[in-house]
This record gives structure tokens, C-alpha cells and sequence, in this order.
């Protein structure tokens, strides 16, 4: 039967705009393939369609309620819009060149990926010939769900940086350094160390589901935003306090449900695997959660809501790199260690150097994610994923994400700042953003 | 006539309302309101960054009564609002020149 089919099938692709189609007996592909329909699995696919919504959901509203509650009453609306609105422009950026360069494969592997995929050209999907293209990193699902998952994370990654800048960047400038950030920085990294022709993939690196990619990426960008921007009007002199916790808890909460999509849809498969990684996912996050907890209860005297919510982020901000390669016991003690040592970056470490990550994005998601990214080195097992890790590879992975973010973030900031400007006025950051950049404030 | 100004814990508020009702008075305006007394602020923390809190939150109640009423109202305050503790609040009584009752332009005694 599968041997007619394709008989039937063959005519029919020569029309199609892709000259690749998988056969069964070719190796397995290094770029996207054209498959037929028969190689879709339905349950890998069900899975990833709701793993798509989940890390949606983890943007918007989650990430955005957890900032927003955060920040002081006047500059809600404003960081809800930053999330919102970065999740619109980066998804159009994702359809013009960012899956291209992220998950195609390049010329070298130093750089971004090819320009197969620009405008999403040639990924498709065809009812009569019953063919249709797969990612080469997810075989069994059609390349349009796994471009929208992968698109999430490519949302989530410049919506964490807000949280450093928070509170004193002007809309426009943000919208011009998120575009540059996601294409230079964003782009290269996720290609280097996910797809299997980047340097950091060929070096062995491991990150399941983007300790790197996503959270230190992420964090030293944030450390870079609030470096160049300074720190805000009166900090840390005035009082600053969130204004609605009720709002962050509701946000961590939607983390961390929908982080089950983002480790779990990971594993590009509703399988054993995406099972397991699930399992760690829940164990680190309230191992962390309750580690934050006691930390914070013995050196500052009390156990607070916005604590407990902030360690669950860092076990789950930890746990994303290893998940997929990690049993139960070892996320236990990863997260652990994430919940103390990320307590500590956002309260002592702040304080001693001095720098205003308003939200403590730097803090909780780039020092989590190094924690996480190192410990996989440690904790992952060949049972569970085949892979053995070694820290000093994982290094190779922190280390490069660190220098080139870095840099490169800090670079486009300056670049920003010395032609349109990156901060708002004195006086609007005391109005607050609400008013001065959007016009609107809530009673 | 007096009006009687009343800042008290915010908790005890539905005590004194009640009270205030068995005690015969009419009405009462109540806003929420801030500020310091012996009581002080108190610190509030987080991730690590105290802020102290200087003005504390409190209940404010106007009632305005007869002047048969002043030392009743008085004394029914202070019962239902009492804890013991610093921050229970202070009692102000002043003069009220007028009361007029806008529905029916009745005035004084009768408008109270």
C-alpha cells in the first residue's frame, strides 16, 4: 500500500516546490523534508499543538501578569504592552527570517542558518498530493507546528529581558533594540547550540529546552538593558514596592503550568520522555519554590508570596536544560541549589554591585539558567536521553552565550542610545510609563 | 452639635459601626485614610529590598450628633475600638455650626 502510494505521490511533488523528499531508506535528513502523510504521527502532533499554546501562554499573559504586578502602579499597562507587543513583532520577524536562520541548516557553523525557510517559503503543506514538509528536528510533526513552537520560545527570550529594563525605557527604542536583539543575538545562538549543524550542537553541548538558548540569553541581556540604561529615578533610595502581588502569583502560576509545554514539548514527542522531563519539571520547580522559601524566611525573617513564586521561576529557569536528560533525584537537588543561589544573586549580589535589574531578570534567569546548564553536565544520564554530559562542554555553551550576549546586547543598546535614545525623561519616568509613553492608567 | 472624627484600626471598623448603631447614631461617613502616630511604619521586604513604610493605614468615621449624644458616642468608641496596643487610633470632637439635609433642606437637630 505504501509503495503505491508513493507511486501515485511521486508525479504529484515534482510540482511542489521542494526538491527534498524523505524516502524511506535515505539517512536521516539534515534539513526540512518533504514527507508523506503517513510519517505524521498523530499523537506527537496533538501533543506539540498543545505545547504551542502552553509557551504561548507562558508570554502572554503569564510572564506579563508576573512583571506587571511587580512594578510600580503607574508602569503596569506598560509592561504588560512590553510583552504583548514583543510577542507580535518577533512573530512577525520569526515568519520573515528567524525560523530560516534559527533552524535551517547554514553554510558555516558559525553563523545563522540557510535562507530556505525566508517568509516560511517552502514549508507546506499539500491536501491532494498528501505530502507536506517535517522539521529534520521533528520528524513525526508537520514543520508548521514546529515552527510555532519554536517561534514561543523565540517570544518568551526578549520578553524576559523587560524585566531588567523595567520601568525607565522608551517604547520606541525598545522596539528597535528587540528586533535587533532577537535577529543577531537571538537567532545565532538557538541555531549554534539547536541546530545539529551549529558549532556549540557539533561540540555537544545540552539544552533541552533552552537553559541557554532562552534564560541566559535572556539574563545577560537584561544585565547589559539595565548596565547602559542605569538605574531607575530614586533607586534604591525610594520605596519601590510591587503593587500587586496578587498579579505575580497568578503570572508565576501560568509559568509554571505552561512550562510543562516548554520542557515537556521539548522532547518533539508525546513519549516517555516528554513524560519524564514533565516530572522534573515539577519536582525542581517546587524544590526551588520552597528552597527561596527557607532562605529567604531564615536571612530576612519572613516567607513571602513574592519569594515563593520567585523560586518556583528559578527551579523552573534551572531544570529547562536538563530536562530530557535528568531523573527525579538529581532535579530535586537542582533545584535546590537554583532556589539558594538565586536568592541570593536577586538580594545580596544586586545590592553589593549595585546595579538595578528592576525585576531581577538577570538574577533569577541568567544565574538559574547557569545553574542549570552546569548541573546537566553533572546530573544527565545515558539512560534517559543517551547523551552523557560533561560540565566542561556545558561551559562551552554558558560561556559563549555569556561573552557574545553580552557584547553584542550591549553593543545595540549604546549604538540606541546615542542616536534615538534609549531612556525616557526625567520627568516621564516619574509620571510614569503608563501615561507618558501610551497615554493610559488604570485607577 | 458636634462632629465627632474618629481614626481607628482598619479591623475594628465593623465593631464600631455596630456599637454606633445600638448607641442610636444615625449615620456615618467612613473614608480610608493614612498616616503616622506613636505607632509609626513598619519595614516591608522584598527580594531583599526594605522599604519603610511610614504612613500606616487606617480608618477614618465622621459622625455628626446631638450634643445629648457627644459623651455616649465618645465612650461607645472607645469600647469597640479599643485593642490595648499602640495604634487604636484618636477621637476628635469639634464644633458643628450647621447640618443641613439636602433632600428636604431640614436643618440642624432634625437634619442630623
Amino acid at each position: 500500500m505504501k509503495t503505491q502510494l508513493s507511486r501515485l505521490v511521486w508525479p504529484c511533488v515534482a510540482l511542489l516546490p521542494v526538491s527534498a523528499v524523505w524516502a524511506d531508506d535515505a539517512p536521516a535528513p539534515t534539513a526540512p523534508v518533504v514527507v508523506g502523510f503517513d510519517k505524521i504521527n498523530s499523537g506527537d502532533t496533538a501533543w506539540m499543538l498543545t505545547s504551542t499554546a502552553l509557551v504561548l501562554l507562558m508570554t502572554i499573559p503569564g510572564l506579563a501578569l508576573f512583571y506587571g504586578g511587580m512594578v510600580r502602579k503607574k508602569n503596569v499597562l506598560a509592561t504588560l504592552m512590553q510583552s504583548f507587543v514583543i510577542t507580535c513583532i518577533v512573530t512577525l520577524l520569526w515568519w520573515l527570517v528567524g525560523y530560516s536562520w534559527a533552524f535551517t541548516p547554514g553554510s558555516s557553523p558559525y553563523l545563522v542558518g540557510g535562507a530556505t525557510r525566508l517568509l516560511l517559503n517552502g514549508m507546506f503543506y499539500q491536501h491532494d498530493a498528501m505530502m507536506l514538509t517535517v522539521s529534520h528536528l521533528g520528524l513525526t510533526i508537520p514543520e508548521s507546528v514546529y515552527c510555532m513552537f519554536q517561534l514561543t520560545f523565540a517570544i518568551i527570550t526578549p520578553a524576559l529581558i523587560a524585566g531588567s529594563f523595567a520601568d525607565r525605557m522608551k517604547f520606541s527604542s525598545l522596539l528597535v533594540f528587540i528586533s535587533v536583539w532577537f535577529l543577531v543575538v537571538y537567532c545565532p545562538i538557538a541555531h549554534w547550540v539547536w541546530e545539529p549543524s551549529g558549532w556549540l550542537a557539533i561540540k555537544g553541548v545540552l539544552d533541552f529546552a533552552g537553559g541557554t538558548v532562552v534564560h541566559i540569553n535572556a539574563g545577560i541581556a537584561g544585565l547589559a538593558s539595565c548596565l547602559v540604561l542605569g538605574k531607575r529615578v530614586g533607586y534604591p533610595k525610594e520605596s519601590m514596592p510591587p503593587h500587586n502581588l496578587t498579579l505575580t502569583l497568578i503570572g508565576a502560576s501560568l509559568l509554571w503550568v505552561g512550562w510543562f509545554g516548554f520542557n515537556a514539548g521539548s522532547a518533539v514527542a508525546a513519549d516517555g520522555r516528554a513524560g519524564m522531563a514533565m516530572a522534573v519539571t515539577q519536582i525542581a520547580a517546587a524544590a526551588a519554590a520552597l528552597a527561596w522559601m527557607f532562605a529567604e524566611w531564615i536571612a530576612k525573617g519572613k516567607p513571602s508570596v513574592l519569594g515563593i513564586a520567585s523560586g518556583a521561576v528559578a527551579g523552573l529557569v534551572a531544570i529547562t536544560p536538563a530536562s530530557g536528560f535528568v531523573g527525579p533525584t538529581p532535579a530535586v537537588v537542582i533545584g535546590v541549589v537554583a532556589g539558594v543561589i538565586c536568592f541570593f544573586a536577586a538580594t545580596s549580589l544586586k545590592t553589593a554591585l549595585g546595579y538595578d535589574d528592576s525585576l531581577d531578570a538577570f538574577g533569577v534567569h541568567c544565574i538559574g539558567g547557569i545553574v542549570g546548564a552546569l548541573l546537566t553536565g553533572v546530573f544527565a544520564s545515558k539512560e534517559i536521553s543517551g547523551s552523557e554530559g560533561s560540565v566542561v562542554t556545558q561551559l562551552w555553551g554558558v560561556g559563549t552565550t555569556l561573552i557574545y550576549g553580552f557584547t553584542v546586547s550591549f553593543i545595540i543598546l549604546k549604538v540606541i542610545d546615542m542616536t534615538m535614545g534609549l531612556r525616557v525623561s526625567e520627568d516621564e519616568e516619574r509620571e510614569g510609563l503608563d501615561i507618558s509613553q501610551h497615554g493610559e492608567r488604570i485607577e | 452639635m458636634k462632629l465627632i472624627t474618629a481614626i481607628l484600626k482598619p479591623f475594628k471598623l465593623d465593631e464600631v459601626r455596630t456599637a454606633l448603631s445600638e448607641a442610636g447614631v444615625q449615620g456615618v461617613t467612613v473614608s480610608e485614610v493614612r498616616g503616622f502616630g506613636r505607632q509609626r511604619g513598619h519595614t516591608e521586604i522584598y527580594r531583599g529590598a526594605e522599604y519603610a513604610v511610614e504612613f500606616v493605614p487606617k480608618t477614618k468615621i465622621e459622625v455628626a450628633v446631638p450634643d445629648a449624644l457627644v459623651d455616649l458616642v465618645i465612650e461607645t468608641i472607645m469600647k469597640s475600638g479599643h485593642t490595648g496596643k499602640v495604634g487604636d487610633g484618636k477621637i476628635f470632637v469639634s464644633e458643628l455650626a450647621q447640618v443641613v439635609r439636602i433632600r428636604t433642606g431640614e436643618r440642624d437637630a432634625d437634619a442630623i
